[in-house]
């Protein structure tokens, strides 16, 4: 009895908070239920297992380069000497290019979904946005390559150029593949994903907010500005963060489009790279030791990135979630 | 005009003004999909022919030939993906939904999250190294591992949440009918939130089946086609991507041919994801 006993003293003090059923139980049970438990914490060991082997695989270049590998911009596997201010430079700008452009899109979409669309419009326009979320990241890229790239030299880039050449942003030869082209192909890839997240966080508004600002004589517009984006605001920043971590890790559409070419340049024509693409393109030739270490550290400061953007939007949407379910 | 009313036309007009935008903002993603969408089907559908799904990549330079090997290599992932995922996954749900005591619940739940926001190319680097390097070859195992890695958080979360829509009635009445709880989880609970689970299930198999950057450095690609668990495989996703870099006007043609079928199949589960979970509400 002591054998059967012992495991389910365990079980009733750790969990099974909905099961006092008390006797009923046996070995069998104790067995299922760390069975189910090993496999939990599985998961959270392969979380750490992750950060854990990339550190290590990383350390001949963390310990050769230590802080300055952030800073240097070089990539040079005769010499030896690796850098990754290029990659860094190009990822920030290429999501900053696809947050400004998908941002206002995806919150005009949100508001159109929430405020705006005949109830039987709104079910087959969400159906469509999240049909744009499932088209895998290479056919985006394809499509992005063929089409995208070539209608981006032709007019965009060579318009710009002639026109706004005075910015040092629109300067340079149109090459058609490089920073612009990647971050118009990140925004159509972020846009479902905010229009998602702050669809929902708009939708937990209560309706007395609406209702009391229209009571004062507001506007549909006055009402939505001032009655529901500062309700769900942090929802929406929520969203956009999410986004944002997206757009970081976002690799084959922009491997495709962007041009790899490895520099800084503040022209958004030019070819450049980003932490993703860049170990994408190089990672199976890389020789052993320093330069795979120095693209692993790359890894490393892209899953650092995405794992704290990931963690403030969860924080920020969870937020406003636990605000949905106390008002009910 | 006073100035009043010459402030109530000037609210009136900016709110239709930005009501517009907003719609129109909508009108632009759902252009952006159907260009998209349209575009990759009409151009993929002329692409292809017979040749293209029955047979073998032909040597760089010849015309002709098709992605036979890929398409059979992406199912095969897709499975092995699945046999390491499932298990993980859904044992891990379980886990969440019927056993775990609220810390130890949300922080497995956290740590779903976090691991599905890694970005693809990050667990292609991961794989890489804890199968490819210590096993000293590119495999087919090894693009399954990185590939369940990424399937392991959807199933996981998707599978706790249909199992907490089961209503602990349920569970009361299996238990009073003597049955260990194990036995009740398995067998009544289970089968009470199935439908939500496949959905799951078919949600991860549709987020892998166009995974392309974790495959580069773990099944590497081969015109062999499957050889073996620890042989280099080759997949859909991963031969559009090299001919649609290459020179070649047919290997770009056949990478359209590619996406078509990709494009079908994940939209096709995506699709009917949605009809199942759809049906099951009403």
């Amino acid at each position: 009895m002591k054998a059967i006993g012992q495991p389910e003293a365990a079980l009733a003090r750790t969990h099974l908070h909905d099961w006092k059923f008390g006797r009923r139980t046996g070995v069998s049970d104790g067995i299922f239920s760390n069975l189910t438990r090993f496999f939990a914490l599985l998961v959270i060991a392969l979380l750490v297992a992750l950060v854990g082997i990339l550190v290590i695989d990383a350390w001949p270049a963390i310990t050769r380069f230590g802080i300055s590998f952030i800073g240097s911009t070089a990539w040079d596997p005769v010499k030896q000497v690796f850098g990754a201010l290029p990659a860094i430079y190009g990822t920030v700008l290429t999501s900053l290019i696809a947050l400004i452009i998908a941002v206002p899109i995806s919150l005009g979409a949100a508001i159109f979904l929430t405020e705006l669309s005949p109830a039987w419009l709104r079910g087959p326009v969400s159906f469509v946005i999240e049909m744009l979320a499932a088209i895998p990241s290479v056919i985006i890229g394809l499509w992005g390559l063929f089409v995208l790239v070539p209608f981006i030299r032709r007019p965009v880039e060579s318009w710009l150029g002639s026109h706004l050449e005075f910015i040092p942003l629109f300067h340079g030869p149109p090459f058609g593949v490089g920073f612009l082209a990647a971050g118009i192909i990140l925004a159509i890839m972020i846009i479902p994903i905010i229009t998602a997240v702050s669809r929902d966080a708009m939708k937990a508004v209560p309706n007395e907010q609406r209702e009391a600002l229209f009571a004062l004589g507001a506007t549909r517009w006055e009402t939505i500005q001032r009655a529901v984006l500062p309700y769900c605001r942090s929802g929406l920043v929520g969203g956009v963060i999410l986004g944002l971590g997206r757009a970081l890790g976002e690799t084959m559409a922009v491997t495709m489009v962007i041009g790899n070419s490895y520099k800084l340049t503040a022209s958004l024509f030019s070819p450049g790279a980003t932490i993703a693409s860049k170990i994408a393109g190089e990672f199976s030739e890389a020789a052993n030791g320093v330069p795979i270490g120095s693209l692993i550290e790359l890894a490393l400061i892209l899953f650092g990135v995405t794992l704290l953007v990931n963690v403030i939007a969860r924080v920020l949407v969870w937020r406003m979630t636990a605000v949905k379910a106390e008002k009910r | 005009m006073t100035t009043r009313e010459h402030g109530y036309f000037r609210r009136k007009w900016s709110s239709r003004v930005m009501l517009g935008l907003c719609s129109t903002a909508a009108g632009v993603a759902i252009l952006v999909l159907a260009v998209i969408l349209g575009y990759t089907l009409a151009h993929g559908i002329s692409a292809l022919n017979l040749n293209f799904l029955t047979q073998a990549a032909k040597p760089v330079g010849e015309v002709g030939g098709g992605m036979r090997n890929e398409i059979i290599g992406t199912f095969i992932l897709i499975a092995l993906g699945s046999v390491i995922a499932l298990p993980v996954g859904l044992m891990a749900g379980i886990f969440v939904a019927e056993f775990a005591g609220p810390k130890i619940a949300s922080s497995v739940r956290f740590v779903a999250d976090i691991l599905a926001g890694v970005p693809s190319i990050v667990v292609g680097v991961f794989a890489y190294a804890i199968v490819v390097r210590p096993m000293h070859s590119y495999s087919a195992f090894s693009a399954g591992v990185a590939l369940a890695i990424i399937m392991i958080p959807v199933v996981a979360r998707t599978a706790e949440e249909a199992l907490r829509l089961v209503p602990n009635s349920m569970r009361e009445a299996a238990l009073a009918l003597g049955i260990t709880r194990w036995r009740s989880v398995l067998g009544v609970v289970v089968p009470g939130a199935i439908t939500g689970i496949v959905t799951g299930i078919m949600l991860g198999v549709a987020r892998i089946a166009g995974e392309t950057a974790p495959l580069i450095f773990t099944a590497l690609g081969s015109q062999f086609g499957f050889q073996g668990l620890l042989k280099p495989i080759g997949a859909l996703p991963l031969q559009i991507y090299n001919y649609a870099l290459s020179a070649y006007p047919d290997w770009q043609r056949q990478a359209w041919a590619g996406a078509f079928i990709l494009i079908i199949l994940v939209l096709g589960i995506s699709i009917l994801v949605r009809w199942v979970s759809n049906r099951k509400s009403t």
